[in-house]
């Protein structure tokens, strides 16, 4: 076995990660702090990528794109969000309907299923031109993007209106009851979880040199993993933790995958795993952590139950 | 203060369980008045906070608070002119959030809320010091998730979060309803120092009918979605548990019947 190989692993898993990260940041600020299941995700991780693709290719500068990138996926958040509030229609089915919506308007925007970006200038393509080896340049991209949103986030949630804002998710009554509205809250929470969204799809296209109609299937399946993988190795001390969190699990669930792809590709088993394996490998991830809690306490009460006969 | 015009909320309409729960109501405070009000399971008492509250849009009828009409008011906007403690203890809180978030929450209630950030020194040593009045010794432990507090001590903080901010009305439904006999009397007798050294004009639901007599200036008695007694003045001061339980029958034309009230001393 070569061990570089597996370093290499662990480096790729860690671009994809952080690349990754930043829509496992805007599913947190809906899914965990607003206590929203918002499906619009899977349409605006794609919206990302297919804005940024086509506006680089256009010769909009790369940083520009992946701004009128999160400018899309936010519009597409407001959808979701006026569907939601305006016309009561139920939290899971407004996000459906945008998801499903954004699947012509995305293939509008690109014209086509696959957008590639052969010998376009990319955000990373001009990292690598200050002369950043090719290996490092997503990962430090990645980087710099996480770890000032990570900031922005956390210095978001200390204002009043980010104190509002996760107010809603945890208590609505009260926060109607000292006077605001609970309405605008969550569309503003959609707008920001799907602008981050949007961005990391932006990120994405860039980085791989392509946009693809299919890119964002299953994007909520793989923020939560991220989401809940973050939350067993850091326990939820304060918002910084817990953002931190978001995105070191979005890296180890990244290098997860790697490592078992490696695995199967070395080992001799008779089936071998591939890439389209991942989803439903990332789908028990993600069953075990969320019955997980639920099998400790049951097993704690029959501890417990046992105990008392 | 308060008026309470011809209100009726049926809930419900049209189907099987449809239920008529105010039927012209009628109530008007004055300011300052501390306003005690029973009546049985299902007799509209927290009908009729919630609909002062905003909670619901009324079918008829009309709810002005310091003059102003606020029939049309949605919940939140009408939350800058009303405190309110209610008898779940988790309900008045975010019990995920700090103790002093809660009340820096609290002291914005009706205003703007803006990107400004933290929680100021000043606000902080506010908070403390209020903190202190309840005794409990939460003014060390800020950075606190109310969610680790007891029901007693968030129904406290909860009833500071109310006051906070002067409310011109503030609306109590059974807030010690869920505490043990102990910890219901220590949050009553805070309830009675807040509203009275405010001087808050405050409607106060009570399962409890000496509770009832003891505190304030005035007591209604509820049923079938209107009041059906009104005492006030010496003749409040002179009740006794026995009179109102007559008087109910007198008015109602049938005994008073709710497992929950507690008639005894
Ligand atoms: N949101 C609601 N939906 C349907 N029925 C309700 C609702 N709120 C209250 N009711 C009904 O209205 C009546 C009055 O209830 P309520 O005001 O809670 O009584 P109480 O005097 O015990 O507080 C009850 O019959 C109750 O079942
Ligand atoms: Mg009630």
């Amino acid at each position: 076995m070569n061990i570089m190989s597996w370093l290499w692993d662990i480096q790729g898993g860690a671009t994809l990660g952080v690349i990754w990260a930043i829509m496992a940041l805007g599913l947190y600020l809906t899914y965990r702090v607003l206590n929203y299941a918002d499906l619009t995700v899977d349409g605006s991780l794609t919206l990302g990528g297919a804005v940024s693709a086509v506006c680089v290719a256009a010769g909009v500068s790369p940083i520009l794109a992946i701004l009128i990138a999160t400018i899309s996926g936010m519009a597409a958040g407001s959808v979701t969000g006026f569907l939601h509030t305006k016309f009561k229609i139920p939290d899971l089915l407004a996000g459906i309907l945008t998801q499903f919506a954004l699947y012509s308007i995305n293939l509008r925007i690109m014209g086509k299923a696959n957008f590639g970006l052969l010998n376009e200038v990319t955000l990373f393509s001009q990292i690598k031109a200050l002369g950043i080896p090719s290996k490092w340049a997503g990962l430090l991209v990645g980087v710099v993007f996480a770890v000032v949103l990570i900031i922005a986030v956390y210095c978001f949630f200390g204002t009043e209106i980010g104190c509002a804002l996760r107010a809603t998710g945890n208590n609505p009554h009260m926060v109607r009851a000292m006077g605001a509205n609970t309405k605008v809250y969550i569309v503003l929470g959609l707008i920001v979880g799907n602008g981050l969204v949007a961005m990391s799809g932006a990120l994405l296209a860039q980085y791989q040199g392509y946009a693809d109609i299919n890119m964002g299937v299953g994007t909520i399946v793989i923020g939560l993993a991220a989401i809940m993988i973050g939350e067993v190795l850091f326990s939820k001390k304060t918002y910084f933790h817990r953002l931190a969190g978001v995105v070191i699990g979005s890296v180890v669930y990244r290098i997860i995958i790697a490592f078992v792809l490696r695995i199967s590709l070395t080992a001799d088993t008779v089936i071998k795993i591939t890439a389209d394996d991942m989803k439903l490998i990332t789908a028990i991830i993600v069953v075990i952590a969320l019955i997980a809690p639920g099998l400790k306490d049951s097993a704690v009460a029959k501890l417990s139950g046992k105990e008392g006969d | 203060m308060l008026d309470i015009k011809h209100v009726y909320k049926t809930f419900n309409k049209g189907t099987p369980v449809q239920k008529e729960a105010l039927i012209d109501l009628n109530l008007h405070l004055d300011e300052g008045d501390f306003v005690t009000i029973i009546g049985g399971n299902g007799a509209g008492k927290s009908t009729m906070l919630n609909a002062v509250a905003g909670v619901f849009e009324l079918d008829k009828g009309h709810i002005t608070i310091d003059g102003n009409d606020v029939t049309k008011d949605p919940e939140y906007k009408r939350a800058k002119y009303i405190g309110r403690v209610f008898q779940d203890p988790l309900r008045g809180t975010a019990g995920d959030m700090w103790i002093e978030e809660n009340l820096a929450f609290a002291l914005r209630r009706g205003k703007n809320r803006s990107f400004k950030w933290g929680i100021s020194n000043k606000e902080r040593e506010q908070f403390v010091e209020l903190l202190k009045t309840l005794d409990l010794g939460l003014e060390d432990r800020l950075d606190s998730k109310v969610g680790l507090l007891s029901g007693g001590q968030r129904q406290a903080l909860t009833l500071l979060m109310a006051t906070i901010k002067k409310p011109q009305l503030l609306l109590l439904d059974e807030h010690t309803a869920a505490l043990d006999p102990k910890t219901a009397k220590t949050v009553l007798e805070m309830t009675n120092k807040v509203v009275t050294e405010n001087h808050l004009t405050t409607l106060m639901v009570t399962h409890n009918m000496n509770d009832a007599i003891k505190y304030g200036n005035r007591l209604i008695m509820m049923d079938h979605g209107h009041v059906i007694l009104d005492i006030s003045g010496e003749e409040k001061k002179n009740l006794k548990v026995s009179d109102l339980l007559a008087k109910f029958e007198e008015v109602s034309g049938k005994e008073f019947s709710n497992d929950r009230m507690m008639l005894a001393k």
